[in-house]
């Protein structure tokens, strides 16, 4: 017998359940207790950057939406940096950005928004160039453990040679992962539609 | 169906010190998806529609996965971990007053300092303060059902409550949740990020729930299950339940892979 590899074994996951909110967005289950909460705003006045809006729907296996859904995002700032100690990378680091937001689907609609701003482009280990994205991680009643994917912004050309998009095959599937520019009443707004499942089903990753 | 043994989780007791990562690139070490619920469990009837169908696809970690959002004491208000107190208009809640603590460790033993868990519940009589739930058991005026901890430098996180009771919900004719305690912890990185559920020893309802049975692996099911600590408890006040939670395992970081090669 070989010595024992006493590594601990993570924690399973379970499924966040339709009451996640009252964890983690109390105000949405109908009460007031937290003197901070989190929330779905990631700008403050100061913060750097282009602000924007992403705004879209999770659907299920028969296109209906997710009323009860829980996203979080976690993203660089406008230069590309991180707001975290690990990221030693060039961009400047702003004060007023976490980078880090949540949001509820609404109960009625289903529709998820973020205020964030547009991220600026991530430089890999590899020293490429990766297009502005957004990290995205998803909970719900019926999901059993939370499904990573990200979202890309439509007007940028640096998505044709992003190294993730580029490992999507067939490629027909990486449309999924790009969220469309629009404006309404003078605002940027990304939309993005996730399909858990079916034929157009969202590019999920094991990260 | 056995409560995990706090010496085997605890590395202070079973392992002199934590096992020294290799040097790497700053990724964690891959997710053994064998141990956690597979997304389509056809017994827990929500994730047939709620599931992909096709794989994943592997992403070796960059930068955006192994950051991840920081905070500190400034985001928590002061009764955040004390669910007896944060809600109580004119007295206490109703229910088995208890404490539950632990350490949030990471696979190689090491504590992971510093990191928010955010927990919610029902209260004493499985009813949730949620504006969903219509369940027939009445609010606690006194208890709202969640709080929220920064572990120390060790990892250590601990918080105040009243024990959740079981409660029914519309899978099976007649399936009903042990009870139980929602957690939700970030580690140092978002590819830590995990949300999970906390029982209790001993609960008969564990074996036949058909959200925990989702989990293949039954010593991974137990390590969910949170013994009865005595040595914790508080003479005439108190219970405690100890709960600790393993988030992925880390080859070093992006930093000391830097300094040490670049």
């Amino acid at each position: 017998m070989p010595q024992p590899l006493n590594y601990l074994k993570e924690t399973a996951s379970q499924t966040a359940g339709p009451y996640v909110h009252i964890g983690l967005i109390p105000a949405m289950a109908g009460f007031d207790i937290f003197e901070k909460n989190f929330s779905n705003v990631l700008v403050t006045p100061n913060t750097q950057g282009e602000r924007i809006t992403l705004e879209g729907k999770v659907l299920d296996g028969t296109g209906s939406p997710l009323r009860d859904v829980l996203l979080e995002i976690w993203q660089a700032n406008a230069s590309g940096r991180y707001n975290h100690p690990t990221d030693r990378s060039a961009g400047a680091l702003d004060g007023d950005f976490r980078g880090w937001g949540r949001a509820g689907s609404d109960f009625d609609s289903g529709l998820v928004t973020f205020d964030t701003i547009k991220p600026g482009a991530i430089i890999d280990k590899a020293g490429r160039k990766c297009a502005p994205h957004v990290n995205v991680w998803i909970v719900a009643r019926g999901i059993n453990i939370g499904l990573n994917t990200r979202l890309y912004f439509s007007d940028e050309a640096a998505n044709a040679a992003d190294p993730v998009l580029n490992l999507v095959e067939p490629a027909v599937r990486r449309k999924t992962l790009i969220a469309t520019r629009g404006e309404r009443a003078g605002k940027v707004v990304y939309s993005f539609t996730i399909n858990l499942q079916g034929a157009d089903e969202t590019v999920f990753f094991d990260v | 169906m056995n409560a995990q043994a706090p010496a085997l989780q605890d590395p202070r007791l079973n392992r002199p010190e934590p096992l020294t990562p290799p040097l790497g690139d700053g990724g964690f070490f891959q997710r053994d998806r064998s141990i956690h619920p597979p997304a389509h469990a056809p017994g827990y009837k929500s994730s047939v529609l709620r599931s992909p169908r096709q794989s994943l696809l592997s992403l070796e970690n960059s930068v955006s996965e192994i950051t991840g959002p920081v905070f500190g004491h400034n985001d928590l208000g002061p009764l955040d971990n004390d669910l007896i107190r944060n809600y109580a208009k004119d007295g206490d809640p109703v229910g088995e007053r208890i404490i539950v603590h632990g350490r949030v460790l990471d696979e190689t033993g090491r504590g992971v300092p510093n990191t928010l868990v955010e927990f919610w519940q029902a209260n004493a009589g499985g009813r949730y303060r949620h504006k969903k739930d219509t369940y027939l058991a009445p609010i606690d005026p006194n208890f709202g059902g969640c709080g929220r901890a920064l572990t120390d430098d060790t990892g250590y996180y601990y918080f105040r409550t009243v024990k959740p009771g079981p409660y029914p919900w519309r899978n099976f004719v007649n399936s009903w949740r042990p009870a139980h305690i929602h957690f939700s912890v970030f580690g140092s990185g978002f590819a830590q990020r995990l949300i999970t559920q906390m029982y209790f020893e001993g609960d008969p309802l564990i074996p036949v729930c058909p959200i925990l049975t989702t989990i293949p692996d039954k010593d991974a099911l137990d390590r969910l299950v949170a013994p009865l600590d005595l040595n914790a408890s508080t003479p005439f006040d108190s219970l405690a339940y100890r709960f600790d939670i393993v988030l992925r395992g880390q080859r070093s970081t992006y930093f000391e892979n830097r300094t040490a090669g670049n």
